[in-house]
């Protein structure tokens, strides 16, 4: 036998191998977090920059420990919605992680905002609550622990842009009547405890109508001191 | 939390007549030995048991109690099963723990509730008992009062439970079967007694028991909606044309080529088959697969090829097309064992189609285990496709590619809608 033919020999083998590995990988799914999170996609858009529906929320660029937690708390019920909780009650804490961590590298695009549905007096009301609190009630603002520009900091803060009214509203909801928690000292349970409903709608109308940026990350552990403790935020 | 047990109160799983006989129940290992080889087998024998996922609750402690079981008959909190003197069984003797695992009876001599499974565990042996016994009062106490049971009246009268007893309790250990060989009776015997797959998977009737004559042939689990498919018959999940290999795929990773686990079967395998050895697993699979009976009549496309004239198949179809054919094939096959077949599957054409509509509702992902750590998940489709479209998609499926399952309603799917998820 030549060497050539050694060599065509080997060739037909690679050859064969590679057609085999197509033939194989045309019969599974793509070993990609993509895929791997394609029951996700429904409810948080394929990149995860959300849906049409206004009570789903934009996953994409979150801090990864934030939606960690988040995934966390779907599992073990202190955050409570039944489709998530079911989805997520037999995966592993590193499955989850990785989830977490494949949503937060995601950057698409954020849709431009809708316009509000509320007065102008009140979006004021709302900014100012989001950049100063409201002092008599011993509310911080949300721009305090989340960042002047709201866009949340690593590990546990999210950023509040690309998200609708709606949404906001139902988890300061959520926070003050127990469906979500978060670890301990769950600052946000204390705080929309002592919203109105009037500052929830104000600061909600506010954020929801404030234009992202593809820029918008979070910013880095430890960028600034946070006016409380906080379970989500070791300092 | 999906949960197995929850309303379940289920009478024993009898199966045909067995008889008295001098086979022994193979055991992992054989009885005596030191304490730390007792406890190690106890905790070993808890997964096969799957006693922690009624007896924790969400974020408690384990083996503390407190988890809520709702049930047609009002709501039981699970009890602490941690050895702390006051709240837990920490004054339990190895004598009293058999008595609640044999007849259902607390040392105050109170009967159980038949959520706990006792008319399965009653087949366990002595020696098993006690090494649970052991690992149990080796796990950290917990000081955690049990919440009392809101049950309506007249469920609340435990005195009724003699009659439940009466009616469907037998107490008795396992006893293997001569003519079957000592794989079949270690399968048997963990199916049947720790492993309590009968609460489920058989059905109940409305008095909360079950009858010997219809064990494992499948029934709707109360309170949950989701539908516990037959074990014996193979138009359902018998698994008599399964492989071995297959069932013990399904029963170790949660997925085959044949199939995935989903809802409370997924917990299953989460919280206790996936531990099991080998050499049980595969014991069980052998039993298993001998319940199953007969094989499925031929496909015939003939009620396929009517039946897809109808509007209901063609809008099934399309659905189909657009929004399962990516994974799951034009043609049905799947990609096995990540992506399950829908030809073919008994779990599709079975007559209940309450799983089927509940996967394409609500998606699922298979649990997490040591053999398919990373699990695809299935996308819930409530929010995109309206009850019709669900209908005609589920339609679709249960009758195309020479699967022989019937057409389901829009109503059937909107009942769905609101089906608990925990």
């Amino acid at each position: 036998m030549t060497s050539v033919g050694h060599l065509v020999t080997v060739a037909f083998c690679l050859a064969a191998s590679t057609q085999l590995a197509l033939a194989q990988k045309a019969e599974s799914p793509p070993d990609t977090m993509a895929a791997r999170t394609l029951a996700c996609t429904p409810c948080h858009g394929a990149q995860g920059e959300g849906t049409k529906d206004v009570y789903f929320p934009r996953l994409a660029g979150k801090p990864a420990g934030y939606l960690y937690n988040q995934l966390e708390a779907f599992k073990d019920g202190r955050r409570h919605y039944p489709p998530m909780n079911y989805l997520l009650a037999y995966l592993s804490g590193q499955y989850l992680k990785e989830m977490a961590e494949h949503f937060a590298g995601q950057h698409p695009p954020q849709e431009t905002p809708a316009i509000p549905d509320v007065s102008q007096d009140v979006l004021r009301q709302g900014q100012a609550i989001a950049a100063g609190g409201v002092t008599a009630h011993q509310i911080p603002a949300c721009a305090s622990c989340h960042g002047v520009q709201f866009t949340g900091m690593e590990p546990g803060i999210p950023g509040l842009l690309g998200l609708r009214a709606a949404y906001i509203s139902a988890q300061l909801g959520a926070f003050r009547y127990g469906t979500r928690s978060a670890l301990e000292p769950d600052c946000m349970q204390e705080i929309a405890a002592r919203l109105t409903e009037e500052d929830v709608k104000a600061v909600a109308a506010y954020l929801a109508s404030l234009p992202g940026s593809p820029n918008a990350i979070p910013a880095k552990q430890g960028s600034w001191p946070l006016p409380f403790a906080c379970g989500s935020e070791p300092q | 939390m999906p949960n197995p047990h929850v309303g379940q109160f289920k009478a024993l799983i009898g199966l045909a007549a067995i008889l008295l006989c001098a086979v022994p129940v193979p055991s992992l290992a054989q009885d005596g030995g030191s304490n730390a080889e007792q406890v190690k087998r106890g905790e070993y024998l808890a997964r096969a048991g799957d006693c922690i996922a009624c007896h924790t609750a969400p974020t408690g402690k384990p083996f503390a109690g407190g988890l809520a079981m709702p049930t047609p008959f009002g709501t039981l909190y699970s009890t602490n099963i941690t050895p702390d003197p006051e709240t837990g069984i920490g004054k339990f003797t190895a004598d009293d723990f058999y008595r609640v695992m044999h007849v259902g009876r607390m040392p105050d001599r109170g009967l159980l509730y038949p959520a706990m499974p006792f008319p399965s565990y009653t087949k366990v042996t002595r020696a098993d008992s006690d090494a649970i016994f052991a690992y149990l009062m080796t796990i950290p106490a917990v000081h955690q009062p049990d919440r009392p049971n809101d049950l309506h009246f007249p469920y609340n009268n435990r005195s009724l439970i003699i009659g439940w007893r009466t009616l469907f309790f037998n107490e008795g250990e396992y006893k293997p079967d001569p003519k079957q060989s000592a794989e079949w009776n270690r399968g048997a015997y963990l199916v049947e007694g720790l492993g309590h797959c009968g609460m489920c998977h058989t059905p109940i009737n409305a008095l909360g028991g079950s009858s010997e004559a219809q064990a494992f042939q499948g029934g709707l689990i109360p309170m949950q909606n989701w539908y516990a498919p037959s074990l014996t018959s193979n138009k359902e999940a018998g698994l008599g044309d399964w492989s071995i290999e297959d069932i013990v795929d399904l029963l170790k990773t949660g997925r085959s080529k044949r199939g995935i686990v989903y809802g409370p079967m997924a917990e299953v395998v989460y919280n206790s088959l996936q531990y099991l050895s080998d050499a049980d697993t595969r014991a069980m699979a052998v039993y298993l697969k001998s319940l199953g009976q007969g094989s499925p009549p031929p496909a015939t496309t003939t009620t396929a090829l009517q039946a897809e004239s109808s509007l209901l198949l063609t809008l099934g179809k399309k659905i189909y097309d657009t929004q399962c054919a990516t994974c799951h094939g034009t043609t049905g096959l799947g990609q096995p064992p990540d992506y399950p077949p829908l030809a073919n599957n008994q779990s599709i054409e079975m007559q209940s189609a309450v799983n089927a509509i509940r996967m394409v509702l609500n998606g699922g992902y298979p649990p997490g285990t040591a053999g398919n750590p990373r699990p695809y998940g299935m996308p819930p489709f409530a929010q995109t496709l309206t009850d019709d479209e669900v209908a005609a998609v589920v339609s679709y499926i249960r009758t195309a590619w020479g699967n022989r399952g019937a057409s389901v309603t829009a109503a059937e799917a909107n009942q769905l809608r609101t089906a608990p998820l925990e």
